[in-house]
This record gives C-alpha cells, sequence and structure tokens, in this order.
C-alpha cells in the first residue's frame, strides 16, 4: 500500500470510530485508570448496557492527563452533549450506561466537561478546565482520545506524515530541520538534539543504531510512561524519522521494568507498523530499512544514563561506561548510536510535519518548544500536562494543578525527579525551562513538578531521596559510591537527631566532590537535592541539628545529641 | 530443570547479548534462577558463572531465591513517600514481621520496596501481582494482602 491508501484507510476507520452508529464510550484504560478501577468500571458498563438491551461500542483508551479524576469514561451519542465524566465509579458507570446510553439524556451531576463543544448545564467545555486552559496540546493531542492499540486512529489523526515527508527529503535536510527548531533533549540535559544526530551522520561505520530511552526511573516522573500508554505510535514515527536522518537500520526501545502494561501497548503498536509496512524492509516503499526492536521487564535507576542502558542492551551489568568515546561515535555494539528520550523523539513527527518555524513559535529563545510536565505530591489535580516551556512554577502548581489540598501551604517544590533539587515558594514566578533555575541552583530535568505542603519535612524527604540514591548508585566510581553512603548516614543521624555542628560543611564539601568527580550522570547530580536544601532550607537544617527540633513534627529525634 | 533449561536454550543462538532475555526466560519457567541454572546458562554462553551471576544479582527484577506465590510491591518513590508509603511499609513489615526483599515463612508473598511506578498523581501507590491500586492506606493494603490465597 502506498501511504495515501494507508491514510484513506485509516481515515475510514476514524470516521467509523467517531461517527459511527449508536454511542461510543470512551475508558481511561491506562495505568492510572486502571489503578483506579477502570476495568470494573468498564465491566459495569456493559453488564448494564447487557441489562437494558442497548448496544454501545465501549473502548479503552489512554490517558488525558487528568490523572485526578481517574476513572474518565467519555460517551458520544449522535445528538447529546459528548460528555466526559470524572471519578466514575461501577455505580455510576451504571447510571450513565442507563441515562447517558440508555435514554439519549448526559448527566450533568456526573459530568466533568462538554468535548464537542455542546452546552450542558454549567458544564464547562473541556479547553476550558482550569487544568486544560493555556495548554499547548500538541504532543498529547491524541492522548485520551485515541484507542492506542489501532495504528489507524493514529495515522487519521496526521500521524506518520511526519515520516513520510522526512522520506521525500534527503536525511541531511531532516537534521538541519531538527536543528533549526532548536529541539532540546527532553530527557533532563536538555542537549541539542539535531547536533547529537549530526554527530551520528557524521560518524563513520555502516551500521548505526537509535535508542529509544524509555527507562523512566526518576521517581515522581511519569511522562513517558503517559504518553507512550496513550499515543505509543508517536515514538516509533520519531524513531524511523531519527533513523532515515541519520543512516541508522536498527531501533531499540528500552523500557522501565516497573511499566508492565507499556510492553504488551509497545508490542501491539510496533506490530501494527511492521503490518503495514512503515518500518521493517523499504519503509513506505523508500530506500530505508529500519527494524524495531523492544527491551523489557529489566532495569534499574542507572539504566536512565544513556551509556548505563547501552550495557543492559548488551545484556551487562549497567555500569555507565568512561567517555569519550561518547554513543555518537562507540554507543551500542560500539557502533554509532543516537540515544533520546521518549518525549524528545516523540517531538520530530511535530517538527518535520510542521515545520521548525511553527515548533519554534512556543516556548522560550533557547528552551523552544512545548513540554510534558508530571503534576505529583500535595497537588489538587495531579496529572500531566503540556506548556510551552517558559511557563511559571505558579502556572503549573496553582493553575493546572490547582494549588495544594485543603489550602495548605506551600512548603518546597521538587524539580525533575531527584536531580533537579529544592526550591521555596519564593520562586513560584520563575519561567520553567532548560536555563532559568540554574542561578537558583535547580533544574527544570524530566518536568516533574513534586510539591511539598508545609507539614512535611523537607530532610525527611531529603532521606527517602538519599535512600534511592545510595541503593541505586551502581558501584563503580568511589565518589557516587561512598559519597551517596556518607551523606545518608549524615542526614539519617540528623533526622535522628543525632545532628553534629559540622554536618552541613561535611554535606557541602562531599556534595562539591561527587559533583566533579563522579563517573557518570547520577552521582554528579545526587548532590542536588543535599545542597539545593542547603540553601534554601538551611533553617530546618539549623532547628535539626542546633535546637534539637524538626520543625514540622516529622522526624523521629529520638537520639541524644552530640555536640561536634 | 534440565528439560525446561534445554528448551529456553532452544530459543537462542549462544550470543553473548542474550543473557538477560535468557535469564528472563528461566525465572519465567521455574520462578527464580537457581544457582544450576546460573552455571547451566554460563555454559551455554560460554561466560564465566561469575560473569551470570553478576547480572542476575544487579537488576532487582532477578531472583536468585525463591519467591512467595505472590508478590506486594509498595513504592516508596518520592511523591509516594510524601503521601505516606512509609506507614504502609510499616504495617506490612509489624503484621507479618517481615521485611523488605522477605519473603513470609508460608511462601505466601514475597515484600519489595520499589521506586517507582510512575502512578505518581494517586500516590502512595501498590502493586500486588502485577496490579496497580492507587490512592492507597495501610489498612486498603492489609486489606488487599488478606485476600491473597
Amino acid at each position: 500500500m502506498t501511504f495515501a491508501e494507508i491514510q484513506k484507510r485509516a481515515e475510514a476507520t476514524w470516521r467509523q470510530f467517531r461517527g459511527g452508529p449508536g454511542a461510543l464510550v470512551l475508558v481511561g484504560d491506562a495505568s492510572c485508570g486502571r489503578a483506579a478501577g477502570s476495568s470494573e468500571v468498564i465491566d459495569a458498563i456493559r453488564s448494564e448496557l447487557g441489562k437494558i438491551g442497548k448496544q454501545a461500542r465501549v473502548v479503552s483508551v489512554g490517558c488525558l492527563g487528568i490523572c485526578y479524576a481517574e476513572p474518565l469514561v467519555e460517551i458520544a451519542l449522535p445528538g447529546t452533549a459528548s460528555v466526559l465524566y470524572g471519578k466514575v465509579t461501577p455505580a455510576a458507570a451504571k447510571e450513565l450506561a442507563r441515562w447517558h446510553v440508555g435514554k439519549g439524556e448526559p448527566r450533568a451531576d456526573l459530568a466533568l466537561a462538554t468535548t464537542n463543544g455542546a452546552s450542558l448545564d454549567g458544564v464547562p467545555r473541556l479547553e476550558d478546565l482550569p487544568m486544560m486552559q493555556g495548554q499547548a496540546r500538541l504532543l498529547t493531542r491524541n492522548c485520551g482520545r485515541i484507542a492506542p492499540d489501532n495504528i489507524d486512529h493514529y495515522i487519521a489523526n496526521g500521524g506518520y506524515q511526519g515520516l513520510a515527508k522526512a522520506l521525500t527529503m534527503s536525511p541531511e535536510d531532516v537534521i538541519t530541520e531538527v536543528e533549526r527548531s532548536g529541539l532540546r533533549g527532553r530527557g533532563g540535559v536538555g542537549f541539542p538534539t539535531g547536533r547529537k544526530w549530526r554527530f551520528v551522520y557524521e560518524a563513520a561505520g555502516s551500521s548505526k543504531h537509535i535508542v529509544a530511552n524509555a527507562e523512566e526511573g526518576e521517581p515522581g516522573t511519569f511522562k513517558d510512561r503517559f504518553l507512550l500508554e496513550s499515543d505509543p505510535h508517536a515514538l516509533l514515527e520519531g524513531m524511523l524519522i531519527a533513523g532515515y536522518a541519520v543512516g541508522a537500520g536498527e531501533g531499540h526501545i528500552f523500557v522501565q521494568a516497573h511499566y508492565p502494561a507499556l510492553a504488551r501497548t509497545l508490542r501491539t503498536a510496533i506490530n501494527q507498523a511492521y503490518e503495514l509496512g512503515l518500518c521493517g524492509a523499504h519503509a513506505l516503499g523508500a530506500d530505508f530499512s529500519f527494524e524495531l526492536e523492544l527491551r523489557t521487564g529489566i532495569s534499574s535507576y542507572v539504566c536512565g544514563e544513556e551509556t548505563g542502558l547501552l550495557e543492559s542492551l548488551e545484556s551487562k551489568r549497567p555500569v555507565p561506561r568512561a567517555r569519550p568515546p561518547y554513543p555518537a561515535q562507540a554507543g551500542l555494539w560500539a557502533e554509532p548510536t543516537v540515544v533520546n528520550n521518549v518525549e524528545t523523539l516523540a517531538n520530530a513527527p511535530l517538527i518535520l510535519e510542521r515545520g521548525a518555524d511553527a515548533f519554534r513559535s512556543l516556548g522560550a529563545a533557547d528552551s523552544p518548544g512545548a513540554k510534558l510536565f508530571t503534576l505529583a505530591g500535595d497537588v489538587s489535580r495531579p496529572g500531566v500536562v503540556e506548556f510551552p516551556l517558559g511557563v511559571t512554577l505558579r502556572r503549573l502548581i496553582e493553575g493546572a494543578g490547582g494549588g495544594l489540598p485543603e489550602g495548605a501551604g506551600l512548603g518546597a517544590v521538587l524539580l525533575g525527579g531527584i536531580a533537579g533539587g529544592f526550591l521555596p515558594p519564593e520562586y513560584l514566578d520563575t519561567p520553567v525551562d532548560f536555563d532559568s533555575l540554574q542561578p537558583a541552583g535547580a533544574m527544570m530535568g524530566t518536568g516533574a513538578i513534586l510539591v511539598a505542603d508545609e507539614s512535611r519535612c523537607v530532610l525527611d524527604i531529603l532521606l527517602n531521596q538519599l535512600e534511592f540514591l545510595s541503593d541505586e548508585s551502581c558501584g563503580k566510581c568511589v565518589p557516587c559510591r561512598l559519597g551517596a553512603r556518607q551523606m545518608l548516614n549524615i542526614v539519617k543521624a540528623i533526622t535522628e537527631g543525632r545532628g553534629r555542628a559540622t554536618d552541613v560543611e561535611n554535606l557541602k564539601r562531599i556534595g562539591a566532590a561527587m559533583k566533579v568527580a563522579s563517573a557518570c550522570g547520577l552521582g554528579q547530580a545526587a548532590p542536588n537535592p543535599v545542597l539545593s536544601a542547603i540553601r534554601h532550607f538551611g533553617s530546618v537544617y539549623e532547628a535539626h541539628i542546633g535546637r534539637g527540633v524538626c520543625p514540622a513534627g516529622v522526624c523521629p529525634m529520638h537520639g541524644e545529641r552530640k555536640q561536634a | 530443570m534440565q528439560n525446561e533449561l534445554q528448551k529456553v536454550f532452544s530459543r537462542y543462538q549462544g550470543r553473548r547479548d542474550e543473557l538477560i532475555p535468557i535469564l528472563q526466560d528461566i525465572q519465567d519457567a521455574l520462578g527464580y534462577l537457581p544457582a544450576e541454572a546460573m552455571n547451566a546458562a554460563a555454559d551455554f554462553l560460554k561466560l564465566p558463572a561469575s560473569a551470570v551471576f553478576g547480572v542476575a544479582s544487579f537488576y532487582d527484577q532477578l531472583h536468585t531465591a525463591p519467591q512467595g506465590r505472590h508478590s506486594v510491591s509498595v513504592c516508596e518513590g518520592t511523591s509516594c513517600h510524601i503521601r505516606g508509603s512509609a506507614q504502609i511499609l510499616r504495617a506490612i513489615e509489624k503484621k507479618f514481621a517481615l521485611k523488605p526483599g522477605q519473603t513470609t515463612p508460608d511462601h505466601m508473598f514475597t515484600l519489595e520496596r520499589v521506586a517507582c511506578f510512575g502512578l505518581c498523581a494517586m500516590s502512595p501507590v501498590v502493586m500486588v501481582d502485577g496490579r496497580l491500586y492507587g490512592n492507597m492506606s495501610p489498612a486498603k493494603v492489609l486489606k488487599l494482602i488478606e485476600k491473597l490465597e
């Protein structure tokens, strides 16, 4: 089939899906939906429909990012307002089947939003929900709207057009377009993607690789899981474009071990891409062949580090490699390799399809484009949102996230999982992009925004992070292996009331040594939470060490105080 | 055990980079990685046994000891920690006299401490036999465990 024929078929499938006869019931059935009980909701809807003798198409979709209101159910019935219902219990699901599907009467009392612009008794439109206002909805355009296990849905909504366009261009022009877009790596470091691709393009060797880093191990980060569970083909298309651009014949997707549902979704997506001839030998009839492989079920935090990931793909202990050589010269099997984060690769189709200028029209000058942010912790509306880079923390936390639950006061914001560091409330109006937070000693990192209210103790959170980091240190280099352990011991002692006057100075010295002397990003970033907490929450250290009290009343503080 | 191992090996060519998929398959077949199986994998791939054990012992998902019939994994990622996962872990530890990584004497379940399931929007999160549960509390989790058979 030509791409035009593939598109034609996909559009017919999509028309039938959205406009087919009878009711369409979409259930948010990604991991977040399932953990909130979407399976029971689907069962309840089906059993009630059977009871009242009504037919409807009940379809599992991904996630809209409105995770706080899962399970989500959207009902579209010709002649009625299409309605998104939130926090649907099995009992409410039966009501919806009976009223909206059965009698054609939407239930405004259970509704979260309307999705087809129709008005319904004061129910807001989806795009007017406080969580959705101001969002870019580019990477997220399909999330929660299409069935992730149906490639036609992706294609009918513009999918694989970026690849089709790339295949009409020279590989070098594709790279130039990505360079011109200014896209920077979404895994946290922010390295220019186009430049990375050019390194691999120019590297000697006929066998090259694209590796998608889906080892989303940074605690508090779940954007890649969300994107892949909701719209897996965005990644595959991005990998194909990258493969064509740099001249790679193989793509490898490395998936975090704790994401079992994702393995199935990706396996299905890969099979479908092969069936349509979008990958494999002569993709879309072009002089370009690309094989896709999936590694699932095994990972570790240090596999998120690109050379640790490559070691793991080679079935070794994921101990990061010394650099140079960089993966662009000697990556997988010592061959030139692009290692990109999932979100980075998923941006490539948008850049090719819409052009670099359209991509640059959003975001900040040095951080163009939109970015996925995950909101979690003490926030009223946890979930995933997509905003132009440069959005303020206040917009994210108070606007999209709805502030803190029950009016609690903001204590601290943790950015980018562990590596990004702590910020106090004074920084709420700082733009969030790759560079603006650095003067404050913090980083955007992966885009995770973890909110802690005033009742939490920064040192207790720090202890949790240091336990994690010292567990996850691979042990190869001394600064990380011993440094993380020493920082853990010191912070643990402080939280148990055994702090000493020299502790803060020692933490600073250990942190400085780890930053300059650790072999990889894990050890280099590990001191960030400790040092940012010292900088912004010095009084919390002082209270624990100097006065022997935990101001939040969280830490045990039972040990005897010792003088240094 | 020999039968199961041969069945696994028959699916591979004997390349060094096949080690992790092979160990995953053996664990699927046997429930864990007995020393004998690791030695057989080393022979099959012409690797020193230490290289196989080095890999098997590094990854939390590979088990060198028998596991319980069920698995209970408590997320201790930062978001879950903020939202009270430590209390969940303490409640399980106390009730079953169990530490993370250990299995109950009746082999009913193995307790794991994990970070992170990426379900931070519904912290705290617990996984029981591969199924995720969000917005958990100590009482809710103990109830889930009581239902295990």
